[in-house]
């Protein structure tokens, strides 16, 4: 058996199905008609505060991010090596993406706030 | 290796004749994604960093300006949710055509991934109309920051969906000259990869830029 034999073997072993995909893409575009109703009923409703449609669709988006990577990207099926190599640089980008925040947005309104 | 191990591993699907067991090739394309995720990291902090902090409008979402002005929002929640929507269904017919490849579907395999191409190019029409809409509606590059930092995030992010779009027309010709069978079914999987990659980005983008006040 040759080595891409054998990929193609494994592919067809661990990965899931046309059903399956089609399952995952309607999951998808429901959390995602979630997330445009959160932001509606902050903006025009009046049903969540700010900070509560924040949450909710960052914890959507969130959901939606790690589904695509698990099941479209294959990553809960595959070698482990796989996840360690796209965990790491994705956490790091994180981190700065966080800190960028924390350091410009929300340290200056509470120097601010604390100044008055 | 002992002859036995040698052998189990010969007989198990799952392992490759390489070092590790696995594909180099898929191994250095989600090397390739890591930094991807720092490129894109690197501009979405950036994004917030400067986020409020724009002299003049327009600004995304309605509001005061930095120095007290009332502008009004410049984004279209309707119209980006539409895009949204394509660029996921784009990403269902990336694996239902990476599905057809496995099983030798030559006709399924044209048909998913000319599909997920063109939903591609469609997205990349909402994102020409939008930009052009920004435009005459006084937002480019030089505006505020807003602007500037807007149309870098977005805009690498399109650049991205065109590679994607020229990557999969490029397989999708393969296809028809029936050059494209399940013996590389890899090179359908690792464009798939990418492809998924630049959803998950959008994924982002759409909410902390659009739906995120």
């Amino acid at each position: 058996m040759s080595s891409e034999q054998r990929e193609i073997a494994h592919d067809r072993h661990s990965h899931p199905g046309p059903k399956q995909y089609v399952m995952i893409g309607v999951i998808l575009t429901l959390m995602t008609v979630v997330e445009i109703l959160a932001y509606y009923a902050e903006e025009d409703w009046g049903i969540l505060n700010a900070g509560m449609a924040a949450a909710v669709i960052a914890i959507l988006s969130a959901a939606k991010f790690i589904t695509v990577v698990m099941y479209y990207m294959h990553l809960k099926f595959d070698s482990k090596i796989f996840t360690g190599i796209f965990i790491f640089p994705a956490a790091l980008a994180i981190l700065v993406i966080g800190a960028m925040y924390i350091v410009q947005q929300v340290l200056p309104r509470a120097g601010s706030a604390l100044g008055s | 290796m002992s002859i036995v191990n040698a052998a189990d591993h010969a007989a198990n699907p799952a392992h490759l004749d390489t070092s590790t067991g696995l594909d180099n090739r898929k191994m250095a394309f989600w090397t390739f994604i890591g930094s991807e995720c720092l490129l894109f990291g690197s501009l979405i902090a950036t994004y917030l960093a400067y986020k409020g902090r724009s002299l003049v409008g327009p600004l995304p979402h309605a509001g005061r300006t930095l120095t007290g002005q009332q502008a009004e929002g410049i984004l279209d929640i309707p119209l980006t949710s539409l895009s949204t929507f394509v660029l996921l269904m784009s990403s269902l017919g990336m694996v239902l055509a990476l599905a057809a490849v496995q099983r030798a579907d030559r006709k399924g395999a044209i048909t998913w991934l000319f599909a997920t191409a063109g939903l591609g190019l469609v997205f990349l029409g909402f994102q020409a109309y939008e930009f052009n809409h920004f435009y005459h509606a006084g937002l480019t590059l030089q505006t505020n920051l807003f602007g500037s930092t807007f149309f870098l995030l977005t805009g690498f992010h399109g650049a991205h969906v065109l590679v994607g779009v020229i990557y999969l027309g490029t397989l999708g010709m393969l296809a028809v000259k029936n050059q494209l069978g399940p013996e590389r079914s890899m090179s359908v999987e690792i464009a798939g990869l990418y492809w998924h990659f630049v959803d998950v980005i959008w994924i982002v983008i759409f909410a902390l830029v659009y739906l995120i006040k």
